[in-house]
């Protein structure tokens, strides 16, 4: 998804591992856990959400990597109970891991608080990627929740009940289209003629509408996961 | 009717679209289970499929039981009360061939849809007799909404459905069960039964009223099985269940009069009412309460069943994929297809509501899905997959799924082994297919002819059935093939 930034890591996160598979868990340890290489720092690991919720209070880390299917709630119920440690400034991000490809699971997640959802096919370096942009306070998007935003954002001859959050604008619409084709934010960049960070606000901008709006999809697929 | 002895067989229903029904009935098929079991018959009934199950389980044609039941009718009415007592104890069925029955039931898509009525029989001229005897029939069947809807949910009814027989509720059914108590009474009088006899007609009603709500209260239980639409179907139930109830009460109420005590007549329905709310009172808890437990126990049980079919459909295959992952364990390539192909079944069959692949499953997603699975399957790639919209299949789609196909094939082939990323999209009347590898990419104008795999199949393909294919070198590195085109007229 992205550049790794080379072999020296020039810039650290800390971050806290929650999944409830520990071979998994071990697995991304050793991809990314090697901090002299990856700049990323392992503070703390957890398998529910009961002890999700107290590593993270007292670990306070800059990226969760929460699994969406957690026994004792999912993912969701412990961005619901960590809510008040996200902040816009310094505050805890969620980075959303998951197996599944259900509309539900991906959008509940993003309305629940988080910033980004990557499958956990996901290769080591595009994860550590992932991990900076998010603590970086962008969003990461993979191409399949790329589709289900466009495709929750179709046109339909419903009237949006909010003109700025319920709609799309066609800048917005042809950087997801591309992430959902594979393409990474720098190449999107070249792509458009418009620079990565540009890139990297249309893709907030769509999260923000994404949490906040009030399209009967959304709330159907957020209602499916009951939280609204 | 069919003569005797031609059989017809009912295609086992899934289980899916029957639940709770497995679990009570096992599968009859063409194999004579090991002890046949006495059911009513739920197909190509008249009243409540008694003479055919019966006929069924004797194994003797259908038109001897009928016809047994018709003689002990005039018998003092032996006849009606036996298969009164057979109704109301022995349960409905299914999954029995019935034998010799017009009225075949094909499983189509979760419903049973009508086949053969009025097409069975050879074309031509038939004897009057013969329509006429087939044509009473279905009234019958219509008149009590005989087997299921014939149309499925949503569909259109069956060819040779008679207009007004179980389609159209409560009004064309009320005439044709009024034609029938007029032509019962015809008949009595012809064979000189008395019917100055003064109880003959209330008791008659009461037994049309009863045998009303009995036939309904079938069809609800056959409904819940098949998980017909109930919503469109609750006037007619109720129209049905309100008749039934009306002429039992009217019945009843001739009774009295005739009896004498409708001088009284007031007084009397004021003191059963007064019973009757007593009785509701008293028995009320008891009966929500049983109502209550019987929704949980079917709950549970569907949810049982529920389990035990994914117990079938996935840990069976996915243990088989496990074996033989471990079997080929020095041959990477082959683990890493099985792992795929499995985990991409498993997807398909978690996340992917079964409705909607049975509403439509001929369309533009299902079909980039089936194209997916067989690269990825043949050249052992990944191949990521994000669909937006969906669409009818139509020859150009087709086309273009082929030109796809062939731009995927590439991708596994040339793009350096990495995963190949498919991205499909229906935008009104347009439909774009991105294909995208991660390769070394290529000139397209510097192809080769013996390539004639992107010259001719994919840009040809789109060209002649008037799309767009675009190739080219993808922004960062590999190639990008762009296939649109425009939906055809539907």
């Amino acid at each position: 998804m992205t550049d790794t930034g080379g072999t020296a890591p020039e810039r650290t996160a800390r971050v806290v591992l929650v999944d409830d598979h520990r071979m998994f868990r071990t697995g991304v340890r050793a991809e990314i856990g090697r901090t002299e290489v990856t700049g990323i720092d392992v503070v703390g690991e957890a398998d529910d959400v009961e002890s999700a919720v107290q590593v993270v209070a007292a670990t306070r880390p800059d990226v969760v990597l929460l699994d969406v299917h957690l026994p004792g709630g999912g993912g969701v119920e412990v961005l619901r109970r960590s809510a008040p440690l996200m902040g816009d400034q310094g505050g805890v991000r969620f980075l959303a891991l998951s197996v599944s490809d259900a509309a539900e699971d991906v959008i509940g997640v993003i309305r629940g608080g988080a910033r980004g959802y990557v499958t956990k096919t996901i290769t080591g370096s595009d994860l550590v990627g992932a991990i900076f942009r998010i603590s970086d306070g962008d969003a990461v998007f993979s191409p399949r929740l790329a589709g289900f935003v466009l495709d929750a954002f179709a046109a339909t001859d419903t009237p949006p009940v909010d003109e700025d959050l319920d709609r799309l604008t066609q800048r917005e619409r042809e950087v997801l289209r591309l992430i959902a084709r594979g393409y990474a934010y720098k190449e999107i960049a070249k792509q458009l003629f418009i620079s990565v960070k540009t890139v990297e606000s249309h893709v907030s901008a769509v999260l923000r509408k994404l949490q906040l709006s009030n399209r009967h999809e959304l709330t159907r697929w957020a209602t499916a996961r009951r939280l609204v | 009717m069919a003569a005797p002895g031609s059989e017809t067989q009912y295609p086992e229903p899934d289980a899916p679209a029957a639940p709770g029904a497995a679990a009570e009935h096992p599968a009859g098929g063409p194999a004579d289970p090991p002890y046949r079991r006495l059911y009513r018959s739920p197909h190509g009934r008249i009243l409540g499929g008694v003479a055919h199950g019966l006929a069924v389980h004797l194994g003797l044609p259908v038109r001897w039981v009928r016809l047994a039941f018709v003689l002990l009718f005039f018998a003092q009415g032996i006849g009606a009360l036996l298969y009164a007592a057979f109704w109301f104890v022995v349960p409905i069925g299914i999954g029995e061939p019935a034998p010799g029955a017009a009225t075949q039931w094909a499983y189509v898509n979760g419903a049973f849809v009508r086949v053969g009525v009025g097409t069975a029989r050879p074309a031509g001229p038939t004897k009057g007799r013969s329509r006429g005897i087939a044509r009473l029939r279905e009234l019958l069947q219509g008149t009590f909404l005989g087997a299921p809807d014939p149309a499925g949910p949503g569909g259109a009814p069956a060819p040779g459905e008679a207009a007004g027989t179980g389609r159209t509720g409560g009004a064309g059914q009320l005439v044709a069960l009024l034609a029938l108590v007029v032509g019962v009474i015809a008949v009595l009088n012809a064979l000189h039964i008395q019917t100055a006899k003064p109880y003959v007609w209330p008791l008659l009603t009461i037994g049309v009223g009863v045998a009303l709500v009995w036939r309904q209260a079938d069809d609800s239980r056959w409904q819940r099985w098949f998980g017909l639409d109930e919503g469109s179907k609750r006037r007619s139930a109720f129209v049905r269940v309100a008749a039934g109830v009306l002429l039992v009460v009217v019945g009843i109420v001739a009774f009295l009069v005739l009896q004498g005590s409708g001088s009284t007549l007031a007084s009397v329905v004021e003191a059963s009412l007064a019973v009757l709310a007593g009785m509701l009172v008293l028995v009320g808890p008891y009966a929500l309460r049983m109502w209550q437990d019987l929704g949980a126990e079917r709950t549970a049980r569907i949810r049982a069943q529920e389990r035990a079919e994914i117990a079938a459909h996935v840990h069976d295959s996915v243990l088989h994929t496990l074996t033989l992952i471990q079997r080929r364990a020095e041959d990477p390539k082959e683990v890493l297809r099985l792992a795929r192909a499995q985990e991409r079944e498993l997807r398909l069959w978690l996340y992917r509501p079964d409705a909607v692949a049975e509403a439509a499953p001929d369309t533009l997603a299902e079909h980039v899905r089936a194209v997916v699975a067989e690269v990825e399957d043949r050249h052992g790639v990944p191949v990521e997959l994000v669909c937006v919209g969906d669409c009818p299949m139509d020859e150009r789609i087709a086309a273009q799924m082929q030109a796809a196909r062939e731009a995927m094939v590439n991708a596994a082939k040339y793009g350096g082994g990495g995963p190949v990323q498919v991205y499909a999209e229906v935008e009104g009347r347009t439909v774009s297919v991105f294909v995208r590898d991660h390769g070394p990419g290529f000139d397209p104008d510097t192809v080769p002819e013996d390539r004639m795999g992107v010259r001719e199949s994919i840009v040809g393909r789109m060209r002649r059935h008037g799309g767009t294919a675009r190739v080219r070198p993808a922004a960062g590195g590999g190639t990008e093939v762009e296939l649109e085109m425009e939906r055809a007229d539907d």
